[in-house]
Parts: structure tokens; C-alpha cells; sequence
């Protein structure tokens, strides 16, 4: 059976004031996988992100969502930004802010009824946050947080996932519910792409790889290409030797 | 009341609620500094507007003098993204050029003509109803009141309109962009919206007190409420019931009406700072006190729970032993005492079975170091709390 592609990228240059963040990217990412994007800090792994939901401009370069421009895509695309990128003081529930996801659907001007109220509050339970609907955002925890972004994504409900770094600051027990629900995202048919950082998971909870430093390393199926060599490549230091230190 | 006075108030209060919307989203986009910028700079966009219309309420003048004010916004971008120089050292470098040159030419043009720097900068209230609207010799009221009233409206349909867009583009420009809801156009619509309010307001009460407008009623309703909605409500709030109040500290000192409006803004704030029930500084000093006193008891339930030995446990030796000051032994003592956790018996401090209970889900607590665990506990145990 041939597998559709899912993301597509040619030759993508990125820089901030003329310096390349990302380098001449060439990336096919098949339909239904659950792909980490790995690399030291400053790779441009949230860049690259960014670049394919078009928050950046690449300076040279396509990048296509099933074969076709972003902008005419947009429905099909959902997004969980880094936790940090927000201020968490916004006076606002985290029903609301599950809401948002619903938005893009919604279009300009139309408002949010029952329609969305009921697609958010069946994410929120997705990701077993139901208790806290009503909660101030600024009253969760770290895990909890990440956990709202997860469950508007959901409310998203897309067919490509990108999330940079879900797993940042939280705890073991929330890590693992996150993962399982990136799984059975997969499950489904959909696809999932994952600004990675802790190595040490990325064969227990993916099955697809991008290593990315500034160019692109590798990309394939993690049992293959999830090797010292292509580590050593990625973060520039004999791997072995820092796993098992 | 006469009817200027009534006149007065009104477009004041409607001032401070046209200032107080765009304000809720500056204050939250933490923009408040590009409104003071926007209220300096669009000094020569008035200037040359005069020139064109002879007229402070004209239309004309009100887009034309916006635009600087967008055209400010646009320049402090641009000097920004050269990566040069930080946000505010460009605001800093971009308005007092603009704001120079509207100096400058009215120094050179307007000595003859009903415009003066103290009147842009300062406003005068007072006057606003001697300026009417004629219509076929009828009288419908000052100019400016239908000036702010028109922005007003304006400024509410499009919240009610946009009220989606401008929360998500506020709270995640990034998912707005992806979800196709433009921060780029929901930012320079706001950036509009606001310096046509700013350019429409300075009449009445000056360029730089309008900050004061947008700034302080939003600034206030953030340490009450923890909703938008609400915000936006009791901004609106805040606005007119400091114009209205500010009116009648002028009247009671004979002095500026819009210096009193300003200061009654900051009064009112700082009440609010000072007594917000969950924000507020007492509150914050309150909560964090029994923090201490909570950490404390926690640590005395434990030390009793670790050790047999009555020397230990001997009520003189407890401030030795936990090293604390006789007072807060003694404050903690009764509060563990007070809450049935321990009890003293000839000097020497026991845990009840609740104490011991409650050490040992603090020690799960310390452990796990979970908030779910001390919640419960909050609720089962702290009965001095409210």
C-alpha cells in the first residue's frame, strides 16, 4: 500500500536577521507516525515548526501539508505551542483556554456555543482535566498546564499534531498519560510530530526520528536510524560515552 | 447640577470607558508604555490636522493624527527588529522625535491660532461644552461629546465583534496564527483602535493623562478578577467612577479637572493594591504569614513524632531544639493545640492520634511533594483557615 505523506519539505532555509537557523531542510514525514525532532538547544527544532505552520517566513523553500500550501490546510493542522510562550496570568479557565481550540473552525467574528463547549469538555476529559474546567489558569500545576494545551489541541481535532516539547516540566505520572494519548493519537491514523529533548524515551515512545541540527541529520523509522552515529553526528560529542556518564 | 457641569461629566465618563477597553488589552499584552509613546506622538498628526481643518474635533484630524500614531508603533518595530536596541529604548527614541517635531511646528506656525502645547498636553474639560454641534441652527450638544461618543460605539462593536480574536491573539499569538486568526492585523487594529481614542480623548483631558485612562481602570480591574469579561466590565467600571468622582474633587479644589480625574485613578488603585482580596498586598503578606505558621507546625508534628525521649518534648526545650523564638513557640503550640493535633501534659507535648494521623500525611506530602496531597489536608486539618 503506498503511505501519503503527510509533511513535506524542499530545501528550506530559515534565518533570523540573514544568520541560517535552519539550513537547506529536506524532510518527508509519512501519514500516521509518531515522530520526535531531536537536537541541541539552538538546532531550530521549534523553528522548524514554526516555519511549516507558517509563524515564520523561510527564506528559501516550500513546505507542503498533504500536498498542499499551509494556508489551504489550516483545519487540518493542530498546534501546542511551548508552554513558556504564554503568560499563564491571562485572567482566563482553562475550559476557555481549551475552547481556543475550537476557534480555527469557528473562522472570524462567529463565537464559540454548545457546539464547542461540548468538543472542549470531551477533550478535557481526554486528558483528565474535566475537574479543573473552571479553574483560573494561573492555579495549575506545571503538568496541569501542559496538560490544558494538550486537550485544545484535541478540541483542534486535526490531522497533523505539532507540539514543542509537551513533556517540558512535568511530572513522570503526567508524562506517561501525555505519551499514551500521543499514541493512541497514532492509533487513529493521525500524525504526530514532537519537539523532543530527553534521548533517553525516544525509542520507547516513538516511531519516527528527525535529527536536527541546523541541518537535517537523519529522518526515518527510530529502529533504524536511532544510533550512536547519528547521535554523535547531531549533539557534536562521542554519545556513548554521555548516556552512560 | 447645572448643564455644563452634567455636560462635563458625561464626556468624561465616556472618555474613561473608550480609554478603558483598548486599555484591558494594552495592560495584558504588556504594551502599556507604546500608549503613552502613541499619546506624545501624535502631536504633529494634530498639528498638521489643525493646519488642514482649523477645527480640534474634525474628523480629518482624528484619522490623520491616528496614523502617526500607528506610524509610531510601525517605527518601534522596525528600530526593534534591527536587534540593535531593546523595545523600550526604542519607544524611547521614536517619540520624542515625533512628539518634537509637533512641538516645533506649532512654535512656527500656531502663535496666532487657538493651539498650545499646554492644551495638547494637558486638555481642559472645562471647555469641552462651549464647543457645540450646530445643525440648521439647532443645538445638539459640545462637539466632543459626540466625538468619544461615536468612538465609543465604535470601540464596543468591535470588541463584541473581534472579542475571540483579540483573546487568542492576546493570550497565544502563535496558535492564532496557526488557526489563521492574524495577530499581525488583530495587533495593528488594536494599535489603531487605540490611538484614535488617544487622538479623540486628548481634547478633553490631554495626551498624557490620557494614559492614565487606559492604564490605571484595566490595571485595577487585573488584581480583581481572574476574567476577561469581567475585566473589561470593571475597567469600565473604574473609568467612570473615577471621572465622575474626579469631577467633583476639581469642583470641591477648584483645580484641573483632568489632574483630579488622573488622581483619583491612582487612588483607586492603590486601594485596590493595597485590599484586592486574593491579589492584593495584604492579602499576599496575610497568606504568606500563615505559609510560615503552617511550615511551622508541620515541622513542630514532625519533630514530635521523631523523637521518644521526654527532653525532647519538654515545652522550654522545644525553642531550643527547633531553634525558634519564644513567641512563635508559642503561637505554634497553640494552634497545634487549638486543632486538637497534640496535648500537654505536665509540660510535655503528646501527639493525638489526629496529630499523628496528620504528621503522617505531611510526610507524604514532603515526600510525593504533590499540591493534590496538601490540598485534602488543608480542608480536613487547617481549620483556622477561612
Amino acid at each position: 500500500m503506498e503511505q501519503k505523506i503527510a509533511v513535506q519539505i524542499d530545501d528550506l532555509t530559515v534565518a533570523y536577521n540573514y544568520k541560517p537557523v535552519l539550513w537547506d531542510i529536506d524532510l518527508t514525514v509519512p501519514e500516521g507516525v509518531l515522530m520526535a525532532i531531536v537536537g541541541p538547544n539552538g538546532a531550530g527544532k521549534s523553528t522548524l515548526i514554526k516555519t511549516i505552520l507558517g509563524i515564520i517566513k523561510p527564506i528559501a523553500g516550500s513546505v507542503s501539508i498533504y500536498g498542499e500550501a499551509y494556508s489551504k490546510q489550516r483545519k487540518l493542522v493542530a498546534y501546542v505551542p511551548q508552554k513558556g510562550s504564554v503568560d499563564w496570568d491571562f485572567p482566563t479557565t482553562a475550559l476557555d483556554v481549551v475552547m481556543m481550540g475550537t476557534y480555527g473552525s469557528l473562522g472570524w467574528i462567529r463565537r464559540p456555543g454548545q457546539k464547542e463547549k461540548k468538543i472542549a469538555l470531551e477533550a478535557m476529559e481526554k486528558v483528565g482535566m474535566l475537574a479543573y474546567k473552571a479553574r483560573q489558569i494561573s492555579q495549575l500545576s506545571g503538568g496541569q498546564q501542559q496538560r490544558v494545551f494538550l486537550a485544545r489541541a484535541l478540541a483542534q481535532d486535526a490531522s497533523i499534531y505539532f507540539m514543542d516539547e509537551p513533556l517540558q516540566g512535568v511530572d513522570a505520572t503526567t508524562e506517561i498519560a501525555i505519551i499514551n494519548i500521543l499514541k493512541e493519537l497514532r492509533k487513529s491514523g493521525k500524525t504526530v510530530i514532537v519537539v523532543h529533548h530527553d534521548l533517553q524515551t525516544v525509542p520507547e515512545y516513538f516511531d519516527w526520528v528527525t535529527f536536527l541540527n541546523v541541518k537535517k541529520i537523519a529522518t526515518g523509522p527510530v529502529k533504524e536510524i536511532f544510533n550512536d552515529d547519528n547521535l554523535t553526528q547531531t549533539y557534536g560529542i562521542n554519545y556513548k560515552v554521555a548516556v552512560n556518564k | 447640577m447645572s448643564h455644563p457641569q452634567i455636560e462635563i461629566q458625561l464626556i468624561a465618563a465616556i472618555v474613561a470607558m473608550a480609554c478603558a477597553i483598548p486599555g484591558v488589552f494594552l495592560v495584558l499584552r504588556k504594551m502599556a508604555l507604546i500608549s503613552d509613546a502613541i499619546s506624545h506622538s501624535i502631536l504633529p498628526g494634530i498639528v498638521l490636522g489643525f493646519f488642514l481643518t482649523q477645527d480640534l474635533n474634525s474628523p480629518l484630524l482624528i484619522l490623520l493624527a491616528a496614523f502617526t500614531g500607528v506610524i509610531t508603533v510601525v517605527l518601534v518595530e522596525f528600530i526593534q527588529k534591527t536587534g540593535l536596541v531593546k523595545e523600550d529604548t526604542a519607544i524611547g527614541l521614536v517619540f520624542p522625535a515625533l512628539f518634537s517635531i509637533g512641538v516645533i511646528l506649532i512654535s512656527k506656525n500656531a502663535n496666532d491660532v487657538h493651539l498650545d502645547v499646554d492644551a495638547v498636553l494637558l486638555g481642559e474639560l472645562a471647555f469641552a461644552p462651549f464647543d457645540r454641534l450646530m445643525m440648521n441652527g439647532t443645538d445638539l450638544g459640545p462637539k466632543s461629546l459626540w466625538v468619544m461618543g461615536s468612538i465609543l460605539l465604535a470601540t464596543i462593536i468591535l470588541l463584541l465583534l473581534f472579542f475571540k480574536e483579540l483573546k487568542i491573539s492576546t493570550f497565544d499569538a502563535g496558535l492564532s496564527s496557526v488557526l489563521g486568526i492574524s495577530p499581525v492585523v488583530m495587533h495593528y487594529g488594536l494599535m489603531s483602535v487605540s490611538s484614535i481614542t488617544v487622538v479623540g480623548a486628548f481634547d478633553a483631558v490631554g495626551a498624557i493623562l490620557v494614559v492614565a485612562l487606559m492604564i490605571a481602570p484595566a490595571a485595577t480591574a487585573y488584581m480583581l478578577t481572574e476574567d476577561l469579561k469581567k475585566m473589561i466590565l470593571l475597567s469600565l467600571l473604574f473609568g467612570v467612577l473615577s471621572a465622575i468622582s474626579g469631577y467633583w474633587v476639581a469642583n470641591l479644589l477648584d483645580a484641573s479637572i483632568s489632574g483630579s480625574i488622573a488622581t483619583t485613578l491612582g487612588a483607586i488603585f492603590l486601594f485596590v493594591y493595597l485590599f484586592a482580596p486574593k491579589k492584593g498586598l495584604i492579602s499576599v503578606l496575610y497568606r504568606q504569614k500563615q505559609q510560615r505558621v503552617e511550615v511551622s507546625l508541620i515541622t513542630l508534628l514532625l519533630h514530635l513524632n521523631r523523637h521518644e525521649e521526654e527532653s525532647e518534648r519538654h515545652i522550654n526545650h522545644l525553642q531550643e531544639h527547633i531553634n525558634w523564638h519564644a513567641v512563635r513557640a508559642k503561637t505554634v503550640l497553640d494552634l497545634a493545640e487549638k486543632n486538637n493535633l497534640v496535648e500537654i501534659r505536665n509540660n510535655i507535648v503528646l501527639l493525638t492520634p489526629k496529630g499523628l494521623l496528620f504528621t503522617e500525611k505531611s510526610l507524604q506530602y514532603i515526600l510525593s511533594n504533590k499540591d493534590e496531597k496538601i490540598e485534602p489536608m488543608k480542608e480536613d486539618f487547617f481549620l483556622f483557615r477561612g
